[in-house]
């Protein structure tokens, strides 16, 4: 239900765009209404988000240490997983969140008969890096079209990208893992029983609109051939605030526009913002310095405390017969 | 006490998912599984809304008439005020990754017990009241209303978690779910949902001083008696220092330890350590709990036991504080209590007397923890030790939670245990130091009508315990906690018979050769110790 649900969605939006763009011709709302839409929903959407976690204080310093703490100078500290200064925590973000370092540490539980055994699972780790990094490449590619004359560096990376030289046009590595990974991150969802099991609509949809992204770029860019100079030119002319139709453009590609557009519309609505999210998670983004600096609670305020006097006054008698000394002799 | 469940009945279980999907998987709260509900007079003690009797296996929990909108509206409060209770809410993209990694999952098979699902217990709760796609999509988006039902399950799992920060060590977004299920237990509490284990000890440590509830003449003959059987030991009498004004530390152990067998080992150790020291310290039988059931409870309730440490603190006039050995307690200084009471600007940065060490790293809460203190003094030559005292013993340490995942105390008992101990083994590495398991009785658990949860969710820790004593004789477990002391001797008696419980510092009392003391031939358990003239030689 929750797979077949998701998978309808990403099909009738794939039917949409194409009943829209292919068959009744609407390209300026699917070329740039939609676009410009998608746009302004992902950057408001995402800024209120972030604003809104952002509200909310943080009272406690709770870091997750993962490594032995600084205390004796003799005993030599684990400055990036359990920091205490800022530059720890900074390491400690940029391991996070470039090389996914907690995920790394995955492991499996096995049980034989009575006994459990815990051994390394990479995969998981792997098919998420693998499948971030190609995005990232990806999305830095696209740039080409979105910038005249193209820098060198996008230049650069899609010449590496591409330096296996296959086919024509040249077969993009980063094309082949994000189907890859995508595939993997689904059907590891679909097959795992415990991961089928807390698996949501929220979690297959993106999957699947992403896979829906990525293969429609793809069919786009080796098999359905669409003008490239003409959706250069819209693109140009979407960053430019001046957007035009210079020719024709293929349905593939509002398809695939589309899709992406749903993708940014949808994501800070989503689980997708723990994008954002990981910065601001405050256990890994404090250092765990609160016994050497004292962390303030915005909103901390007086309690009732069972003070001593109130404890002498009812124990007095039994204390001054076992000799304890008293504030007051009463 | 239930009967205890046998073991092929305990490991009769796979990592096997239900045919229904969970939402519609009913909670069933069966004896062993559950604690008992709280005392309506335990509440009242503290001025807890909604204080009365109740029992979780009771059809009717006799909730306010109001309890949605209570549970609701404390829910957006703490939203509100918690960055980390939001973020977990929204950021969990169900990866699970932090599955298999929480000890009642893998004790029991639980589905439920896997963090993930845990937080999604009440991020469904979450999605239908507090986001628009959960009130518009609902279920289809994960969302359920609160039902009495959706209530008792949230209970249910909510006291089946140690807070034990495991699965947050693999998150990759460092979800906790002990943030979670402290927000889920604030709430609990709101409506009068406390338990019998939890509300007890927070009444009497608020009243009394400590969880066990020791008045202070009570202290000091548990105290004498300790001190009776050192002398009988050592051949020297130890004269302990309580609600001393102007003594230089405070020194505040878990009550655990003033309290029961192995606990008191551990304090005898700590006794004799500033005995032969020379320590001019006091003990306090007002502040004589380092321990924190209120952390189980609600923040406010945490602040309000812990504030006695500093006020005590300030009425004697000490110089700084040193702490005993406790895992929860050492989570809560290091990371709440100068927050919370502080600034302790009555207090001066650390010095050891001894040494002269500064503790740089305590210089804005004052408080040491005593294997900080003690692995200084050995770092320095300034104790007398004989190791081979505890030859008998073939030692592992137990990484505690919360000094481990909330603090990273993790070389300093290794250091000690090395120096005072000849014999220490390492469990594998999945099981220890960030990645330690627990016991399964942390976060106020470790009551006995839930013996069968508490063997499952400490069976993988004692799984890796019988893999050492396979494989290298380990007869004892070390650690620095009193929930440890209190609850593993029975856990390893089922799991890993033959292995007995042990405070660091009960290893440093049976190594430390004290000035004019008699030959030893007795351990501090009055046992003889083989090779030293005791009755056992052979």
């Amino acid at each position: 239900m929750k797979i077949w649900s998701s998978l309808l969605a990403v099909i009738a939006l794939v039917f949409i765009a194409w009943v829209g763009a292919g068959v009744l011709h609407l390209s300026t709302f699917f070329g740039i209404v939609l676009p410009y839409l998608a746009l302004i929903i992902f950057l408001a959407g995402f800024l209120l988000r972030v604003i809104k976690w952002g509200k909310s204080p943080v009272p406690f310093c709770i870091p997750t240490t993962c490594g032995q703490q600084e205390s004796l100078p003799w005993i030599k500290p684990n400055k990036i997983e359990n920091p205490t200064t800022t530059w720890g925590v900074i390491w400690r973000m940029i391991l996070e969140i470039t090389l996914f370092r907690s995920l790394f540490r995955n492991t499996a539980t096995e049980k034989h008969d009575g006994n459990l055994a815990i051994g390394s699972a990479k995969w998981l780790w792997f098919g998420s890096l693998l499948f971030h990094w190609s995005m990232l490449v990806i999305i830095i590619r696209h740039l080409r079209f979105f910038t005249e004359p193209v820098p060198v560096l996008i230049q650069g990376l899609e010449f590496m990208d591409s330096f296996l030289q296959i086919g024509i046009p040249l077969l993009y590595m980063t094309d082949v893992f994000i189907v890859l990974a995508l595939s993997y991150l689904f059907l590891r969802r679909v097959a795992i029983p415990k991961v089928k099991y807390i698996s949501q609509a929220a979690d297959y949809f993106p999957l699947l609109l992403l896979l829906g992204v990525a293969i429609s770029g793809i069919l786009m860019r080796y098999f359905f051939r669409v003008d490239v100079v003409g959706v250069k030119e819209l693109a140009m002319g979407l960053v430019t605030f001046r957007p035009v139709f210079s020719a024709e453009i293929g349905p593939i590609f509002y398809i695939h526009l589309t899709l992406v557009s749903c993708l940014f519309a949808y994501f800070p609505w989503s689980k997708l913002m723990h994008a954002g999210g990981i910065f601001m998670s405050p256990t890994r983004n404090l250092a765990n310095n609160s016994r050497m600096v004292r962390h303030v609670n915005p909103w901390n305020y007086a309690v009732k405390t069972h003070t001593y006097d109130e404890y002498e006054e009812e124990f007095r008698d039994k204390m001054k017969k076992v000799g304890l000394p008293l504030e007051g002799e009463g | 006490m239930a009967k205890l469940p046998k073991k092929d009945e305990l490991m009769n279980y796979k990592y096997e998912v239900p045919p229904s999907d969970w939402m519609d998987t009913a909670v069933d709260i069966r004896p062993g599984t559950y604690c008992y509900g709280a005392k309506g007079k335990n509440l009242e003690a503290v001025n807890f809304p909604n204080a009365r009797d109740w029992s979780p296996v009771d059809e009717d929990w006799h909730l306010p008439d109001n309890w949605q909108e209570i549970f609701l509206n404390g829910m957006a409060e703490r939203l509100d005020k918690y960055r980390s209770f939001r973020l977990f809410m929204d950021v969990c993209v169900r990866c699970g990754a932090c599955a298999d990694k929480c000890h009642f999952y893998m004790g029991s098979g639980d589905p439920k017990n896997m963090p993930v699902l845990r937080g999604e217990l009440l991020r469904s709760v979450y999605r239908r009241y507090f986001t628009t796609s959960g009130k518009l999509l609902g279920r289809i988006a994960g969302a359920r209303d609160l039902t009495e039902d959706v209530l008792k399950e949230l209970w249910f799992y909510f006291y089946q978690c140690t807070e034990c920060r495991r699965c947050s060590v693999f998150c990759p977004y460092g979800i906790d779910q002990a943030e979670i299920t402290i927000m889920g237990r604030e709430l609990f509490n709101l409506l009068g949902l406390n338990t019998d284990w939890i509300s007890g000890p927070v009444a009497n440590c608020y009243m009394k001083g400590n969880h066990v509830g020791l008045e202070p003449q009570t202290i000091l003959s548990n105290i004498e008696f300790m001190m009776d059987d050192l002398e009988d030991i050592t051949g020297k009498r130890i004269e302990p220092r309580f609600n001393k004004k102007g003594a230089e530390i405070l020194f505040v152990a878990p009550s655990g330890d003033l309290f029961a067998d192995p606990g008191i080992y551990t304090c005898m150790g700590y006794l004799m350590l500033f005995e032969q020291l020379g320590l001019d310290y006091t003990m306090s039988t007002y502040a004589s709990e380092g321990g924190n059931f209120g952390f189980f409870t609600s923040n406010e309730m945490a602040k309000r036991l812990n504030a006695k440490i500093y006020a005590e603190a300030k009425r004697l006039g000490v110089k700084w504080i040193l702490g005993g050995e406790c895992g929860h307690m050492w989570r809560v200084v290091n990371q709440y209590m100068d927050t919370w009471n502080g600034p302790a600007d009555f207090l001066e940065v650390p010095v050891s007397p001894i040494t002269g060490t500064k503790f740089e790293n305590a210089r804005s809460t004052k408080m040491v923890h005593i294997a900080e203190f003690t692995a200084d003094l050995i770092y320095h030559n300034k104790l007398k030790l004989d190791p081979s005292r505890n030859d008998h013993l073939r030692i592992t340490f137990h990484d505690s939670c919360n000094t481990s995942r909330g603090m990273g105390i993790m070389e300093e008992p290794r250091y000690i245990i090395k120096n005072v101990c000849n014999n220490f083994f390492e469990m594998p590495e999945e099981t220890i130091r960030e990645k330690t398991l627990c016991c399964g009785s942390g976060s106020g658990l470790n009551a006995g009508e839930n013996m069968e949860v508490r063997l499952r969710g400490g069976f993988p820790r004692a799984n890796a315990v019988k893999y050492v004593q396979d494989k290298h004789g380990v007869n004892v477990l070390a650690n620095i906690c009193a929930i440890d002391r209190a609850a593993m001797p029975s856990l390893m008696d089922y799991w890993v018979p033959g292995v007995q419980v042990m405070g660091v510092h009960e290893l440093v009392g049976n190594a430390l050769i004290m000035d004019g003391e008699k030959e030893r031939t007795l351990n501090l358990r009055g046992e003889p110790l083989p090779g030293k003239g005791g009755e056992d030689d052979v």
